[in-house]
């Protein structure tokens, strides 16, 4: 893996400027209070219920999300630029989706080919001619970023479906001003509790005409045993709105309304952490139980903004990533301020026979694949898995994209033997309105818990880490 | 308010009381067993069928025994009113009313379900017994606390206690139900030690011990007794004073509402069949069958609850 950009030292080991007030804060605190601080985090976290479900195990199985103590700090200055590169970003994709649901101008143009889209399965032709309120696909975005260096700072994934994690961001946050009060004392670190505010204020924002002063907004969720209901119930609970599932919901009179102790009462926004293929049984899959039959049909007639809009998973599918530089540049006629990791498209020829000759040094995904399930991390595969991988990747080449694996920045966890550097990345939270983009300053920093893993997903092993960004 | 979170508030009020009354159940049959002059196998069957388990109970065991009869009242997850599956359940509840419940509410019903669980991990036996009991008690009171003292009066606080005072009259009910023939006066019945077991474990039942007293002194008298669980306005467990809650906490949804359903004219109704009336009348109508009408009656005024205010489509 060679040496990699350590955020907290430099290669001298001295403390790099903006972590001064942690290294000395750590350095003046007694390690056995500090042990009994994490104990104490975690059991804050349990008591609370702040855990996630996993899949495939068994259905009451809620496992808590490792949470180190050691915050991650971004200065005033690095934030800046990268939120401005994530705005530019924000703004491309937005325009990108409106594009190839209405005069495909980009595909005319030649930048994107045809197949990427009508061959996509994110696709929705149901979206077609479809014009959200405000033109707003992407309510709620996570950028994924990954840091290599100073100022080097790569898109890994455009989550532009449903982002989940800040309620982690929150809770982090919180648990943190309650366990080190003094260490923000001494800091000077930007607020992100008015998140749950400016969500609802922003969807609101994206009503469809024919709401009233205050528009309703509720939270649609799978329910109980999805493994982010936890977040669900959180958002709803801060923003003050209903958390409402599937069967609460019901079509009438060209409106969808909720079952309320007092009858039925129409709603105007919907949050929902539903994925698009079970949102309307009558529109898309017909087993879904968890949806409501007939609400495609009020959304296109403009009776109720769905957010995020249906088919917004076409702008943050893995193969259309590789095309995101054109894409930034089309819409936005600027050369993109956020870089992209280099991208092999396995679905090309020259492509895939390089990526077949260098697999040991690549990291494959699936197409369409999420979670960090279902992909191959090269340099540290058997050649089992790698033979194994091969064979998969022949059979299917067009399911999958290769990339070189990136010498991922660490942040120090505080583990058994004290400081130990851990690989790291970052989802900032976006909100996009008809007026504005909001960016929430910091955002999840996710953490490979195991020394040296890039892993940093919470289903395999990952943890989570409060997030600083300084006020200049 | 959603329909479904009403019905998670009221349902999560009733589970949380039915696991408090099993407790306080399984304490007083452990109590009569251990008194030498009583037929132990007959007072686990009553504690068994009072707490509507027997049936589920005989068909996975062959015999009645202490240890069998606790382990299933208290933690068999064959059993879907065990106190381990009733807090469970009263858990997957308020997790589905999260939004509706207070930081303190949810996190004590969070903590009781995790303590508890870990707790009824190991079969249980009569010596660790005490301890558990305890702690059932213990978490239930933690409950009731963040409840009362943190919820907004508002409807989700009317559902929550429309649930607690329907599943507590219940409760009472069922004890009465099992337990009517020790209050009946018959000939035998003239305060033999035998019949002040009987009585006394009815108020410990429904920990009334000490409020009877305070009412009525060291003179244990059936009627009396029967009275005090019936009709008695001050005793927070009597038919009286549970129905009177329902009646009232339906009066505020009617109020806050502006309109109102058939079950808050039910509720007036099971007061004035019921509870408007004197202990003579009661033990004349025939005390066995004014306790079955009255928990179908209950029973129907619940159900018209989840109609009324929507809890299902």
């Amino acid at each position: 893996m060679g040496e990699c950009f350590d955020e907290m030292f430099d290669s001298d080991g001295s403390l790099r400027e903006s972590y001064e007030e942690i290294g000395r804060w750590f350095n003046a605190e007694d390690v056995s209070r500090l042990r009994a601080k994490q104990r104490e985090a975690e059991e804050v976290f349990r008591l609370t219920g702040i855990t996630f479900n996993v899949y495939g195990k068994a259905e009451a199985e809620e496992r808590l999300i490792p949470f180190d103590i050691v915050p991650r700090v971004i200065s005033g200055r690095e934030w800046k630029r990268v939120e401005r590169g994530i705005e530019q970003r924000v703004r491309a994709i937005n325009a990108f989706l409106h594009d190839i649901y209405h005069r495909q101008e980009i595909v005319r143009a030649g930048r994107v080919p045809a197949e990427m889209i009508a061959e996509n399965e994110a696709f929705l032709p149901q979206m077609l001619g479809v014009s959200p309120p405000g033109k707003v696909y992407t309510h709620i975005v996570g950028i994924d970023l990954v840091r290599t260096g100073p100022d080097e700072f790569f898109v890994l994934e455009d989550n532009a479906r449903t982002p989940s994690g800040v309620s982690y961001m929150l809770e982090n946050r919180e648990t943190m001003l309650k366990m080190f009060p003094e260490l923000f004392s001494a800091t000077n670190v930007r607020n992100v509790s008015d998140y749950p505010r400016n969500l609802q204020r922003s969807l609101a924002a994206c009503a469809p005409d024919c709401a009233g002063h205050e528009p309703t907004v509720a939270v649609l969720t799978p329910g109980i045993y999805n493994s982010a209901y936890y977040e669900h119930a959180f958002l709803a609970d801060h923003m003050a709105v209903e958390l409402v599932e599937g069967h609460d919901l019901r079509v009438f009179d060209g409106l969808v309304c909720m079952r309320t102790t007092r009858g039925y009462r129409p709603i105007d926004v919907l949050y929902r952490r539903v994925d698009d293929e079970f949102l309307d049984p009558l529109n898309f899959n017909a087993d879904s139980a968890l949806g409501v039959p007939g609400i495609m049909d009020v959304y296109r007639a403009g009776g109720i903004t769905i957010a995020n809009a249906p088919g917004t998973g076409i702008a943050d599918d893995k193969a259309i990533y590789s095309y995101m530089p054109d894409i930034v540049e089309f819409y936005t006629g600027e050369k993109p301020l956020l870089k992209n990791v280099p991208t092999w498209r396995c679905s090309e020829p020259d492509s895939l026979s390089y990526v077949l000759e260098n697999l040991t040094d690549l990291v494959v995904k699936e197409v369409h694949g999420s979670g960090g399930y279902g992909m191959l991390i090269g340099p540290t595969a058997s050649k089992k898995e790698i033979a194994a991988f091969r064979n998969k990747l022949k059979a299917r080449p067009a399911n999958y994209i290769a990339q070189p694996t990136l010498s991922l920045s660490t942040v120090p966890i505080f583990a058994r033997s004290g400081l130990a550097p851990r690989h790291v990345d970052l989802r900032p939270f976006v909100l996009v309105s008809p007026e504005r983009i909001r960016i929430t300053p910091g955002g999840l920093t996710r953490v490979a818990l195991k020394k040296g893993s890039l892993v940093v997903n919470s289903s395999q092993g990952g943890g989570t880490k409060d997030t600083w960004v300084l006020e200049d | 308010m959603l329909g479904k979170t009403a019905g998670g508030l009221f349902w999560m009020s009733r589970y949380l009381e039915r696991a408090e009354n099993t407790a306080r159940l399984l304490e007083t049959g452990q109590r009569m067993a251990l008194t030498r002059t009583h037929n132990s196998v007959e007072e686990w069957s009553s504690v068994l069928k009072t707490a509507g388990v027997l049936d589920g109970y005989l068909e996975k065991h062959e015999d009645i025994t202490k240890e069998s009869a606790v382990n299933w009242v208290l933690r068999d997850p064959d059993n879907p009113s065990s106190v381990r599956s009733v807090i469970k359940q009263a858990r997957d509840n308020a997790r589905l009313v999260r939004t509706a419940l207070t930081h303190d509410v949810w996190g004590a019903v969070n903590a009781t379900w995790m303590k508890i669980d870990e707790a009824m991990k190991r079969r249980m036996n009569e010596r660790d017994l005490p301890a558990m009991l305890e702690l059932i008690r213990h978490q239930s009171a933690l409950v009731r606390g963040a409840i009362l003292g943190t919820m907004l009066r508002n409807d989700m606080f009317d559902f929550s206690r429309i649930g607690t005072f329907v599943e507590r009259a219940d409760n009472t009910g069922r004890i009465l139900d099992v337990k009517y023939y020790v209050l009946l006066p018959t000939a035998f019945s003239v305060g033999s030690s035998l019949d002040n077991i009987q009585w006394e474990s009815i108020l410990r039942s429904v920990g009334a011990g000490g409020g009877y007293r305070i009412t009525h002194g060291q003179k244990t008298s059936p009627s009396e007794i029967a009275e005090f669980l019936i009709l008695d306005q001050r005793m927070p467990r009597s038919l009286h004073f549970c129905c009177r809650k329902i009646q009232e906490n339906l009066s505020y949804l009617k109020k806050d509402y502006g309109t109102s359903g058939p079950s808050c004219e039910a509720s007036n109704a099971l007061y004035a069949k019921y509870l408007d009336t004197r202990i003579s009348d009661v033990f004349e109508f025939g005390l066995h069958e004014y306790i079955q009408e009255f928990l179908n009656d209950l029973g129907e005024l619940s159900r018209q609850v989840e109609v009324d205010y929507r809890f299902y489509e």
